[in-house]
């Protein structure tokens, strides 16, 4: 190859970018998380951080990100394997993954209808002889919304490292006098574990951060991290406060990535969630 | 293969119900000429005209569309060059360092992006409204775009550029006839995913939005907070729609020039 150490004048906007748009930001977050709200340096945002309102609050993000991660992959672990058994499979996959390209807004709105006090869920408990039930706002509701809108985001990457196992190994393991189960749990879970991985990492960082959700289905329930730096920012304007706990959330970010490992080929673009 | 067992059928069912129902739910619902979305009383198509009669809603829509084709273009542009930069960086360290650099805003949480881009233009004087939205919208594509041109890129073979110098090609003709042709599925791809992040986008837009610019989920979204009004359920219909051809439209040409991508695969 010919040298090209000259630069070309093309490279510039792209470094900029990063300049601007991805070490700035970082940098201006991490300066404010220093700052007490009129503008002098402190550690009080950290320190108000482990107070027990905020450690509580923590805590709690936490549970509800793990809950919703647990259920989706619960369902969508058997969507995924019977999906690979499909005859039309990638079809299917795509009608998997479409509702995941509607507006998030949209979908939360329906549940405001479905789960409201006259909705379907309120006449199908009372044709089961029920009271109508008081759904929205509810923490319920909250999972229950959160799971449907991340099962997508779920299933494709465990679908693709389902799909990309060789049946071969399978029939091996049949042939070997392995069982249904056997075969399952000593063979195809352990080549599949990989999606996952990345599955879980898709939801569970968004699950932290949903405010969206939050602030329209769960009515102030519950508080996320993400809804904590929305406060923060928008309505309390203590945006130091508000970036410490975004300090916190990059760090829980980079700690969960380290433990689910490196993403799978192809994965790279599930975590866009909101 | 064996084929599925009716437990597993019934349980894709069900499945796919749940996934699609509270979408035809809604636009269900948009035909309803009672207010409400329970008690279907007649059908009407009065919401869909109270949609096209809304002026401020139409001018929103524009708006949304104006910035998703704005942001899609450029940050293509910029993403685009970005790659061919980052495939040419011979320093293997250099060149991680930057593709790390690169995928930091596509795995930040929204909320993060938005704070601290928030931080960003308020530090450097940038007035909220219609240009930090743009920019930001460009800023949060510009490494999706990366992200889909670097395979198509990596698998070009270096020999063509070796060809095209050998032949007297100059650094531009490389560039515009070369290289640019040979990953142009990768630049489609790249600029429908754009396009659709701007479109989809609520949380980054709601941070960085003043008081006189919105987008359009930012407004559904205040409309959602007051509580139901059927024009949502018109417009989430007409949403729907284009979405569905948007999606279909990448998915057909996707599979007509998937014989060498591979990649390209739908975001979930």
């Amino acid at each position: 190859m010919t040298n090209r150490s000259s630069r070309p004048w093309y490279l510039a906007p792209y470094y900029i970018w990063i300049l601007l748009f991805v070490i700035a930001p970082i940098a201006l977050v991490v300066y404010f998380s220093f700052l007490d709200l009129a503008g002098d340096f402190t550690l009080e945002n950290y320190a108000n951080f482990f107070s027990s309102t905020y450690f509580r609050m923590t805590l709690s993000s936490f549970w509800y990100a793990f809950l919703i991660t647990f259920i989706s992959v619960l369902i969508a672990y058997p969507t995924a394997y019977w999906l690979t058994k499909t005859k039309h499979k990638q079809l299917w996959l795509l009608l998997i993954i479409i509702p995941s390209w509607i507006n998030l807004l949209l979908k939360a709105y329906a549940f405001i209808g479905i789960f409201g006090l006259y909705g379907p869920a309120n006449q199908l408990i009372q044709f089961f002889g029920a009271g109508p039930l008081q759904i929205l706002f509810t923490d319920f509701s909250f999972v229950f919304v959160a799971v449907y809108i991340f099962i997508p985001f779920m299933v494709l990457p465990i679908f693709n490292s389902l799909d990309k196992i060789n049946p071969a190994l399978i029939d091996a393991s049949r042939d070997l006098g392995a069982s249904q189960w056997t075969t399952f749990r000593r063979v195809i879970f352990p080549l599949a574990i990989n999606g996952v991985k990345s599955g879980v990492q898709a939801v569970f960082i968004p699950a932290l951060s949903l405010f969206v959700i939050t602030r329209l289905i769960a009515g102030n329930k519950v508080i996320t991290l993400g809804t904590a730096i929305e406060q923060q920012f928008l309505v309390t304007q203590n945006w130091g406060m508000g970036s410490t706990i975004a300090v916190f959330l990059i760090l829980f970010m980079i700690i969960i990535m380290l433990l689910t490992g490196p993403k799978e080929k192809g994965g790279a673009l599930n975590g866009k969630a909101k | 293969m064996a084929k599925l067992s009716k437990p597993a059928k019934i349980y894709l069912a069900i499945v796919f119900f749940i996934l699609y129902a509270p979408i035809f739910y809604l636009i269900f619902y948009s035909f309803n000429s009672g207010g409400t979305m329970s008690g279907f009383e007649n059908f009407t198509l009065e919401h869909y005209a109270a949609v096209f009669n809304d002026t401020r809603l139409l001018i929103i829509v524009l708006n949304t569309v104006i910035v998703a084709l704005l942001s899609a273009l450029i940050s293509t542009a910029i993403g685009v060059l970005g790659a061919i930069g980052i495939i040419f960086l011979r320093n293997r360290k250099m060149r991680n360092a930057v593709l790390s650099l690169n995928t930091v805003l596509i795995v930040s949480p929204d909320v993060i992006i938005g704070a601290s881009f928030l931080i960003l233009f308020t530090m450097v004087g940038v007035k909220l409204g219609f240009a930090s939205v743009l920019v930001s919208h460009i800023a949060f594509s510009i490494p999706i775009v990366v992200i889909m041109v670097l395979p198509k890129l990596q698998e070009m073979s270096s020999s063509l550029i070796d060809a095209a110098t050998d032949l007297g090609a100059s650094q531009r003709d490389i560039l515009t006839r070369v290289i640019i042709p040979y990953i142009k599925p990768g630049i489609f791809a790249g600029f429908f995913l754009a396009l659709t992040y701007s479109l989809d986008d609520f949380a980054v837009t709601f941070f960085v939005t003043g008081n006189g610019f919105a987008t359009l989920s930012v407004e559904i979204y205040s409309m959602a907070r007051a509580g139901i009004t059927l024009t949502i359920n018109a417009l989430s219909a007409l949403i729907f729609v284009v979405t569905l051809g948007l999606v279909l439209g990448y998915y057909f040409f996707n599979q007509r020039s998937a014989a060498n991508a591979g990649t390209g695969g739908p975001r979930p």
